[in-house]
């Protein structure tokens, strides 16, 4: 079924621009260049960021230069810093919480949005924006205390005893502190932002196109999956790359229970380390010029990690979906 | 849109209110300026490790005084930056400041102990509740990864009544950067070459093996669920969690469980210098646990406002004086009389303009 | 259709809304353990003397948290002083004006810059704030929070926004309206459920930030005197409660969380009810 596209791309944008030109309002022009600083002050405050974060970085940047991202070492004694598995460890622990997370907080947000009856709707939205307000510390001592010992320890032992023939399931239980644990918190924290923001996304597609499909003898599901979805493409991945910048840069759930150390394995019960809980653990005590810089430089490494990733991510949907634009204004 | 920017006016209006009935409320005014009549305010900033000795100092100094100190633990590390920039009237650290850091500072920063405390080594051995003994280079070779199972040959040499089993070591130590892991670490140094050639003396190291947690009850939580898990925390959380712990031969030869006691006393087996700046891990008193350290309110020498820094050295006297008391409820060992002496004289050169502040 | 290709598609019609009703109640149990889990430990804390005493020593009885109550309410509403007319303006900007390379540039930013640390965060308006103003202080805290804030307001607005169709805008050109007034009263009000979600999913994440604030807010012992001094926050006191080793503490910052998990749950229910009115009668 051919979309709609009600929205129009930047010629429709264009030519309302060029016709307020003409006209000349001076309400509009204050409006417009209110919203313009805003903008712009956004793109200025994370340059001096950057900025802030490179000159405080010199003296490790100096140093390591490209060993940085190389190295597996991290000596505060020695002075040796490498922030290779402190890499190994973000993507890995993010990438897989997107896997846990993205299936199901799109399925949620389906059913909260389209499928659940008036009341269940309200207070299983509610509930979800409420799982967003528990601070990251709960998660931390609940998962210490509750998700790994009743959940992911014995999960470990069942993997490890069944299918312990695979790379992943590899190395000794250490009661449940790892890999695993870490992706599975970073899991339920991004789910109640991603469920959310996509059920939003999901409720604001037009009801027109939902009638369309549906009067022609489409399932609900079939009404989903090739006409909802793909509506909402953008806003759905707009919700996705949100979840992905918060597991990113979780600090301190999940150095609860990640074990914290600077191992680079392929198995999931491997203890190992992500860059934000590293700079949260060890920005407090530091002292030494080369050691705030090498955190600093590791907190630039994120930064630069972040943008290639949400580069990638973006370019992968705009290849996945065969156009550069998607259903909505891209 | 008219509504909504009601509301929010509404709202905005309903919140200011709230803080202001609030403030004006709740406890006295109390103003942070040198102001003769009111209350001084200080601000504090720095280890974790005293943080709750120094909330019952403070609370209790304020009732019996005019002078409210807000301490708030942001890290050793923190501290010593805040106390460099002068963001905050005292630092506190749970390590000694290198070199470097007090030439960076704009002048002479004393270091005064305040009280002292005990890395205990804890353990999870099913059925072992106690008794387990350990030697330095035991403990060492722990942690380098060179003994790894606790039926190791030497570790049941010094335990003969204890049936230890043939598991694997789970070593546990800080994932954070942290005082009590500058002690331990510097124990090591001390009773160890390799220890000390191979890793090294510092608030975070490159550990050759184990898992990390994130503070005390990261690595408490990891022990407690790990069997055959060794980890070091600090005392009071050993005992308030009820962790076995294991006794330490010290450097006398006797085998010492960590308590105030035995903490205090390590402070009197070590030369204390005149600046204080001292590590009293290993020490030589054969009643001392030997793996115990000050802690550290880090003070300018010349103070910049006479009533703040009168302020500060009156409650820092008062600390290391009647304020001890306050320690060993909360697993704190009081300074030793030849400690408290040191302090004095430090107390006692801080200046303002040149002018002795203390009396 | 043949009839077995017409049971295909109904059994997977039932299976995949079946999965969503699964997912669904995943994370409402997952959301379910973790409450009841800070509730068993809270509650007991819970009374009125703990809601509005100061902190007080280990031990030492009547110990709240009524300070840190005062302090997250101020910096929340800093934060969101600032955080949300920023965040609206750069949301609206990128979806309504910008040049679709300009889009796609304050776009990643907005992405990158939510993906910092919160951490990172506060050490740099440490850096820019609180060195400038020779010391800690509760207006340092809310621009920290609001940089975290903005991120998610200005792209939950901009997704928002752009799901508004052009019908709307255009018949509101086609009447003569500017086209400033269109968006402020026909396309936000219509786009206002994924603006609101926006607002409140990022309240709720800075109301419970401890990083941020370590460096910026400081915390306090004491009551609230200004938003140029230290300032007390839960997220901060139930940091601090949880990792010391005493029981009353550690029950303390139980309690707390449960409070900062209520009184977000009241902003969001305020929030809903006062906009609920205009929201049902566009759209859906």
């Amino acid at each position: 079924m051919k979309q709609e596209n009600q929205q129009g791309g930047p010629q429709a944008r264009f030519s309302l621009r060029s016709r307020l030109k003409s006209r000349g309002r001076r309400g509009e022009i204050i409006f417009i260049t209110l919203a313009a600083l805003a903008a712009l002050a956004l793109i200025g405050l994370v340059l001096l960021m950057v900025f802030e974060l490179v000159t405080r970085s010199l003296p490790a940047l100096q140093r390591f230069g490209a060993g940085f991202l190389t190295g597996t070492e991290w000596n505060p004694v020695t002075e040796k810093f490498g922030a290779l598995s402190a890499i190994y460890g973000t993507l890995v622990t993010s990438l897989l919480a997107l896997l846990i997370a993205v299936p199901v907080s799109i399925g949620a947000a389906v059913f909260l949005a389209e499928l659940a009856p008036g009341s269940i709707r309200g207070t299983a939205s509610f509930l979800m924006e409420l799982l967003a307000a528990v601070p990251s510390v709960v998660y931390g001592l609940w998962a210490i205390f509750v998700l790994v010992p009743v959940v992911i320890g014995p999960a470990q032992q069942f993997l490890g005893d069944h299918l312990g023939f695979l790379p992943f399931f590899k190395g000794p239980n250490l009661g449940g502190f790892g890999i695993l644990s870490g992706s599975v918190i970073l899991a339920i924290m991004v789910l109640p932002l991603v469920t959310a923001t996509a059920r939003d996304i999901i409720r604001m597609v037009p009801d027109a196109q939902k009638e369309a499909m549906l009067a022609l003898g489409a399932t609900r599901w079939e009404t989903l999956w090739k006409v909802v979805l793909p509506y909402g493409r953008s806003g759905i991945v707009g919700s996705v790359i949100l979840g992905l910048g918060r597991a990113l840069g979780e600090t301190m759930a999940v150095t609860m229970v990640i074990g914290n150390s600077p191992r680079i394995s392929v198995s999931l019960f491997s203890p190992a380390h992500t860059m934000a809980s590293q700079i949260a653990s060890e920005f407090s005590e530091a002292t030494g010029g080369l050691y705030i810089s090498a955190l600093i430089e590791l907190a630039l490494v994120l930064f630069a990690i972040t943008l290639v990733v949400n580069v990638i991510a973006r370019l992968l949907v705009w290849k996945a979906t065969g156009k550069f634009k998607t259903g909505g204004r891209s | 849109m008219r509504r909504i920017l009601l509301y929010l006016a509404v709202t905005l209006i309903l919140l200011t209110t709230v803080t202001t009935v609030a403030a004006c409320g709740g406890g006295g005014a109390s103003q942070n300026t040198s102001a003769p009549s009111g209350r001084v305010t200080l601000t504090g900033a720095g280890a974790t490790f005293p943080n709750p000795f120094y909330s019952k100092l403070f609370t209790e100094y304020g009732k019996i005084s005019n002078v409210d100190v807000n301490y708030q633990s942001i890290g050793s590390g923190g501290g010593i930056r805040a106390i460099k920039e002068r963001t905050v009237d005292f630092g506190a650290s749970d390590g000694i400041m290198s070199d470097k850091d007090l030439a960076e500072a704009p002048g002479r920063i004393l270091h005064i102990p305040t009280t002292s405390g005990a890395v205990a080594v804890a353990y999870n051995l099913s059925g072992i509740q106690s008794g387990l003994k350990l030697t330095p280079d035991i403990l060492a070779d722990i942690y380098l990864n060179k003994i790894t199972r606790w039926n190791d040959p030497r570790i049941t040499a010094q335990n003969p009544g204890i049936n230890l089993p043939a598991r694997d070591i789970a070593v546990v130590h800080r994932s954070d950067g942290s005082g009590t892991t500058y002690i331990f670490t510097n124990y090591l140094s001390k009773v160890s070459p390799e220890w000390k050639d191979k890793v090294g003396n510092a608030t975070s190291v490159s550990w050759p093996a184990g898992t990390g947690g994130q503070g005390n009850e990261g690595v408490a939580g990891q022990v407690k669920q790990i069997n055959g898990a060794i980890g070091y925390v600090e005392l009071a959380y050993a005992t308030q969690n009820n962790m076995a712990f294991a006794s330490i031969k010290n450097r006398s030869g006797s085998f010492v469980a960590p308590s105030i006691e035995s903490t205090t006393a390590a402070a009197q087996g070590v030369e204390l210098p005149a600046d204080m700046k001292v590590m009293i891990t290993d020490s030589a008193n054969p009643t001392a646990y030997p793996i115990a350290g000050f802690t550290w309110v880090l003070a300018y020498q010349d103070q910049p406002d006479q009533v703040k820094g009168k302020a500060l050295a009156d409650v820092l006297w008062w600390s290391i004086h009647d304020g001890q008391k306050y320690a060993a409820p909360l697993f704190y060992a009081p300074l030793s009389p030849e400690a408290v002496a040191r302090a004095e004289d430090l107390l006692r050169s801080m200046t303002y303009k040149g002018t002795t502040l203390l009396k | 259709m043949s009839r077995s290709r017409l049971r295909t598609r109904k059994v997977t019609n039932a299976v995949m809304l079946g999965l969503c009703g699964l997912s669904a109640a995943l994370a409402v149990i997952a959301l379910l353990a973790i409450l009841s889990y800070t509730v068993g430990k809270g509650l007991p804390a819970i009374g009125l003397k703990f809601l509005t005493s100061l902190p007080q020593p280990v031990g030492d009885p009547g110990g709240g948290i009524g300070n840190a109550i005062v302090g997250t309410t101020v910096l929340v509403a800093l934060a969101c002083g600032i955080g949300i007319p920023a965040g609206l303006l750069a949301g609206i900007y990128v979806a309504e004006f910008a040049h679709p390379r300009v889009a796609v540039v304050v776009r990643f930013v907005a992405d990158v810059l939510f993906g910092v640390p919160s951490i990172v965060t506060g050490v740099f308006v440490y850096g820019l704030v609180v060195v400038a103003m020779g010391g800690y202080s509760a207006l340092a805290g809310g621009i920290a929070l609001a940089l975290i804030m903005v991120p998610i307001i200005s792209r939950t607005a901009e997704e928002s926004l752009k799901l508004v169709p052009n019908t709307l805008r255009e018949a509101g050109l086609a009447l003569g309206v500017p086209l400033w007034r269109i968006i402020l009263s026909v396309v936000i009000p219509s786009a206002l459920p994924g603006v609101l979600t926006g607002i409140m999913l990022g309240l709720a994440r800075v109301a419970g930030e401890t990083a941020p604030l370590i460096f910026t807010a400081f915390g306090s012992r004491l009551n609230y005197k200004g938003v140029d001094e230290p300032i007390a926050a839960l997220p901060l006191q139930i940091y601090r409660y949880a990792i010391s080793p005493y029981a009353d503490w550690q029950r303390q910052a139980w309690g707390a969380a449960l409070i900062l998990i209520v009184m977000v749950l009241l902003a969001s229910v305020a929030v809903r009810l006062l906009t609920r009115k205009r929201s049902s009668n566009l759209g859906r």
